[in-house]
């Protein structure tokens, strides 16, 4: 974060702040908590993160 | 790759095409060359008795005194573990059979032609509740009503199914989506709708009023009735689809209470298997997990074309019975199944879905980069010999086997 991005910055976080979550669902419940609204996308990495399966498959055409 | 999207393009046509007819019931020897003496056909991938599990060992026992290769139970047992039974899948004869799926050469088959691909597949006519070989059970009551269904039930319904010139299923099968089935643990509907087409057929061929009385009867009293005969649909449909190259679409699916095994179009009749898992469901009073067996059957015949827990969206009551979560919830496991596969049938709609197509066509490409596995709806047999089902379910295929056959097709195409 640079002096110069600051004020946007802080710009955005004093709007209502909404979140998109992608991945590891646990954020979503501390998010709610604090009242904050979030949209969450169930998102894995290709092959449960098994980089030789994820190659294998990207050759095979997924 | 241009190789795989035509082959597994060729494989859903081949599923989609396919024209099931109910045409006859027939003793299994009679249908199954080289099915003789002291030969038993089981669910699921292959297995020799000392890895069977308990209801499937019971079931065994059963069949053998069934077939009067020994005088009772403790002598049957002896027979099987002594080498002198041979044990072969009903998927590498032609054949389904639900949980356990004992084929032996007297058994009455139902025969299911498909048209479209003049080839055939058998599977034996469902025993009803209870007590049944399917569950493990062997007692004197199991075997008395395998004896009727041979010498009675069998033959009666044969007569009527030719005298029809056959029963068209897929119709059958679309009215029951949209009457509540799924295809897997509801059967009410299509048991009903077949019962109706039936019936008269059944009424003009029999002589005998007190038996023909008695037949209807244990049709109409039989939820699960179908189920038996959409497996030989299912098998029917799936077979002329198996050994396209390079195709990456799941042929079988089924259990045999130890393993789980799959088959591929583009790796023909090799199998991929892994330990089964327990299903998660609810029990029958008396009953917990504790008692519970690993699921078995070739069953899952019915999820490999798209219904079973592939539909639960038209049967929100199942998910209830399956303990799979509220009514409402069905619809995500339809969901979910779309994507894993390539295509949605337009024959067989859902109308909670907006009449969209159950999902077909398992792609193990697509399972295996999403994790999401097949779900399968799911009897529970009790894991001892001879009680029979405690409960019933919902239960995963393992990823492991679609791991395993993405290695094996990449092999198989060049690929590393």
């Amino acid at each position: 974060m640079t002096d110069q991005d600051r004020p946007q910055y802080q710009q955005l976080l004093a709007r209502k702040v909404e979140v998109v979550n992608v991945g590891l669902e646990g954020f979503v419940k501390d998010l709610r908590d604090c009242d904050i609204g979030v949209v969450h996308v169930d998102w894995k990495p290709s092959a449960g993160g098994d980089p030789q399966m994820a190659a294998l498959l990207a050759k095979l055409g997924v | 790759m241009k190789l795989i999207e035509d082959a597994n393009q060729q494989a859903l046509t081949r599923i989609l095409e396919g024209e099931p007819r109910l045409i006859d019931i027939v003793p299994a020897r009679q249908l199954i060359p080289g099915l003789r003496e002291r030969m038993i056909l089981h669910a699921g991938p292959p297995i020799s008795w000392d890895r069977m599990c308990g209801p499937m060992r019971g079931a065994v026992a059963g069949a053998i005194v069934f077939e009067g290769w020994a005088k009772d139970l403790p002598t049957a047992t002896k027979l099987a573990a002594s080498g002198e039974i041979e044990f072969h899948p009903n998927h590498h004869f032609g054949a389904v059979g639900p949980m356990t799926g004992m084929t032996t050469m007297s058994m009455p088959l139902f025969v299911v032609e498909n048209a479209r691909f003049s080839n055939r597949a058998y599977c034996a006519i469902n025993e009803g509740l209870g007590k049944v070989m399917r569950f493990g059970g062997n007692d004197a009551s199991v075997l008395k009503r395998l004896a009727w269904l041979r010498d009675v039930f069998g033959p009666t319904l044969g007569k009527a199914i030719r005298a029809a010139g056959g029963v068209d299923l897929k119709s059958i099968v679309a009215r029951g989506l949209s009457m509540g089935d799924e295809l897997h643990q509801r059967n009410l509907a299509c048991s009903s709708v077949f019962l109706r087409e039936i019936a008269p057929w059944m009424a003009r061929t029999s002589t005998d009023n007190a038996v023909l009385a008695e037949c209807l009867a244990f049709i109409g009293q039989n939820d699960q009735f179908f189920l038996n005969i959409a497996m030989a649909m299912g098998k029917a449909i799936t077979d002329p689809a198996n050994g396209i190259r390079g195709s990456t679409i799941v042929t079988t699916m089924c259990r045999n209470g130890t393993d789980f095994g799959i088959r591929v179009s583009g790796l023909g009749e090799q199998w991929f298997t892994a330990p089964v898992e327990m299903p998660e469901g609810l029990y029958f009073a008396g009953y917990s997990e504790k008692d519970a067996n690993p699921d078995m059957g070739d069953s899952a015949i019915v999820e490999t074309i798209g219904l079973g827990g592939f539909a639960m969206a038209a049967a929100p009551a199942v998910a209830g019975f399956v303990g799979a979560g509220a009514p409402s919830e069905a619809g995500n496991f339809t969901r979910s199944m779309g994507e894993i596969t390539v295509a949605q049938n337009p024959e067989w709609t859902i109308a909670a879905m907006d009449f969209a197509g159950v999902p077909t066509g398992i792609d193990i490409r697509l399972v295996v980069d999403s994790g999401v596995v097949p779900v399968i709806n799911t009897g529970i047999a009790h894991r001892e010999p001879g009680i029979g089902q405690v409960g019933a379910g919902v239960v995963k295929a393992p990823l492991a086997c679609f791991q395993q056959a993405i290695v094996a097709i990449a092999k198989d195409l060049g690929v590393s």
